[in-house]
């Protein structure tokens, strides 16, 4: 039965739906892959019972000719969106014990679809991070090895690092994630799967632990492009309980995998290739736009002027926003309460208590940038740098019809690379906070292996609300890579 | 700009952390890093542009001021550290 869970989620709906095994099967051979795989971290609560009980009605509902586009297929939940009654962590100590009333639109939507849910899994603190180091739960492990230096534990990259590492073990077979800087994106290259952050309002984030709100997105991380274009068809639409989700239908993604591509104009963003890129990631970049090419689409080179200010911008954005999101955590209404003497001691000691080191930085240098006599020259500065950000991808798009770069400027690093300094770090998110900051669909897919034998990803970047088209390149893309590697052990 | 030990006290006491004396020169080094790199956008001419506070190209929606959720009081304090005769309770703030 272990080969069920090498299945994509398209090959299992289909197989399921012609009753070749049951939804109690396929949820049973990943209850079993999950335990066995322990040693990587990726899930910090399992629901194995939850999912059983789930499968079992998942099975009477085909049988009622009711299922439902995710019908029986086994996912796991970035433990960032609230679960009714299964607790949520954030991976954070300040959200001990907290156990939702209530169930986040996204999740309770693939719920609705038919899903099974296996458990909650690990990520960065607060979903601040790039290699989900800073979980107050553990470190992840990324299953793929360097043949180099196979004894070396590589991060799975952050934060949605439980969920790639776990879709990339076969121990789900897709996952959420959530990206605010390339959260998805980056973690999904490193884990060699696919992963789409899509166009900022597509999804609801009614129910997810907020970072920063004008950027947070969920989206769904798996094998490959079609699963992706499934899950993300059950987890978009509008919410009313979101005010910044978009009023729109929300199309047949899977439908837009149709194979063609020819006639279509592909960027590429000089601005892209900043010196010391290495020579790994530009040759799979160049392999990419070959692919492209062969398959009828035209590279046109693009300009991006204001591409080294989007880091910086966004490292005021979003503690910003983080710092006045996470004002919420107060040691009053959920979570950890460490006591004091008056209201401000019980304050200050529950979140010195709760919160990380990485956290705590990013709640300080926000509350700095907002704070009286430095709004301006900070936070607003970097409000207006954000729209030319913006308008520089408006521009683009009036050339081009989708834009290929590289995710990540590196393969998967090493547990104890890159943590001297905080924004070394935050360098791993140089090509896809951009698109963040434009609010703009990105998906990254494996597009080849380096030297050691570790996966590096493309990413792709369209216009507002066309997914479809993003979809569509990735497909042609995916068919042209062949990616079939897997990390040892699957 | 660099931020001395007395300025990430300030910060910290706005943001409600508490931090050990010992820790505010690690943080001062820290935080100072951090700004001295976001201040590149200095460079940047902002002239006659408008800050964007949003993507969303979207005006807000009203909606009918009516009661659409409610009496959940055990449900809302089924989370507190702290709750006693439906209330949350927090240290005592009036002598």
């Amino acid at each position: 039965m272990t080969e069920l869970t090498k299945l994509t989620i398209a090959q299992a709906r289909d197989q399921m739906a012609k009753g070749a095994f049951t939804a109690s099967e396929l949820t049973e051979a990943h209850i079993r892959a999950m335990e066995a795989k322990r040693d990587l971290n990726a899930y910090i609560t399992e629901t194995a019972d939850l999912a059983r009980e789930q499968a079992k009605a998942s099975d009477l509902r085909r049988q009622a000719g009711k299922a439902g586009a995710l019908e029986g297929i086994p996912l796991g939940i970035k433990d960032l969106f609230c679960t009714k009654g299964v607790q949520t962590t954030a991976a954070s100590r300040i959200l001990q014990g907290f156990k939702p009333p209530y169930e986040s639109t996204v999740s309770g939507k693939l719920l609705d679809a038919g899903a099974v849910t296996l458990g909650k899994l690990n990520l960065d603190e607060f979903a601040m991070g790039s290699s989900n180091m800073t979980s107050a739960y553990g470190k992840v492990t990324n299953p793929w090895k360097s043949k180099s230096e196979p004894a070396k534990q590589l991060v799975p990259g952050g934060s949605s690092g439980g969920s790639a590492a776990a879709v990339a073990a076969r121990i789900a077979m897709g996952a959420t994630g959530t990206d605010t800087g390339g959260s998805i994106r980056q973690p999904a290259a490193f884990c060699g799967i696919t992963g789409i952050k899509p166009t900022y309002g597509r999804c609801s984030r009614w129910g997810i632990v907020a970072f920063a709100s004008s950027l947070d997105q969920a989206g769904p991380m798996a094998r490959d492009v079609r699963d992706c274009a499934i899950m993300l068809g059950a987890m978009a639409g509008h919410d009313p309980k979101d005010s910044t989700s978009a009023p729109m239908p929300v199309p047949n993604f899977e439908a837009a995998l149709t194979g063609d591509i020819r006639g279509l104009k592909v960027g590429i963003p000089k601005e892209y290739r900043p010196d010391g890129l290495s020579d790994e990631i530009q040759a799979v970049w160049e392999q990419g736009i070959q692919w492209l090419k062969e398959a009828g689409a035209t590279p046109v080179e693009i300009s991006l002027p204001h591409t080294k200010y989007a880091l910086p911008t966004y490292y005021i954005v979003a503690p910003a926003e983080a710092s006045s999101n996470l004002a919420r955590y107060d040691g009053l209404r959920f979570g950890l309460r460490v006591e004091g003497k008056t209201l401000d001691d019980m304050y200050k000691k529950t979140r010195a208590a709760g919160f990380g080191a990485e956290v705590r930085r990013r709640i300080m240098i926000g509350t700095y940038v907002l704070s009286a006599g430095y709004y301006d020259a900070y936070y607003s500065k970097a409000q207006k740098v954000r729209r030319l950000i913006a308008e520089d991808f408006t521009k683009a798009f009036q050339q081009v019809d989708v834009i290929l770069t590289p995710t990540a400027p590196s393969a998967a690093f090493g547990m104890d690379e890159n943590t001297d300094d905080p924004v070394t770090m935050w360098l791993n998110d140089v090509f896809t906070i951009p698109t963040s900051l434009a609010g703009l669909p990105g998906l990254s897919l494996p597009a080849g292996l380096n030297a050691s034998g570790l996966p590096l990803g493309l990413q792709l970047i369209g216009r507002p609300f066309d997914e479809e088209t993003v979809f569509k390149v990735a497909g042609v893309m995916e068919s042209a890579a062949q990616f079939t590697a897997v990390p040892e052990g699957v | 700009m660099s931020l001395d030990k007395a300025a990430v006290r300030a910060i910290a006491e706005l943001a409600r952390i508490e931090v050990a004396d010992e820790e505010l020169d690690h943080l001062a080094g820290e935080l100072s890093g951090i700004l001295h790199f976001v201040e590149q956008l200095a460079e940047v001419d902002t002239t006659g542009i408008a800050p964007m506070s949003s993507v969303a190209d979207l005006t807000l929606p009203m909606r009918k001021d009516e009661v659409t959720d409610g009496g959940q009081v055990a449900a809302v304090l089924a989370n507190a550290p702290a709750a006693d005769d439906g209330f949350f309770t927090v240290p005592k703030v009036v002598e």
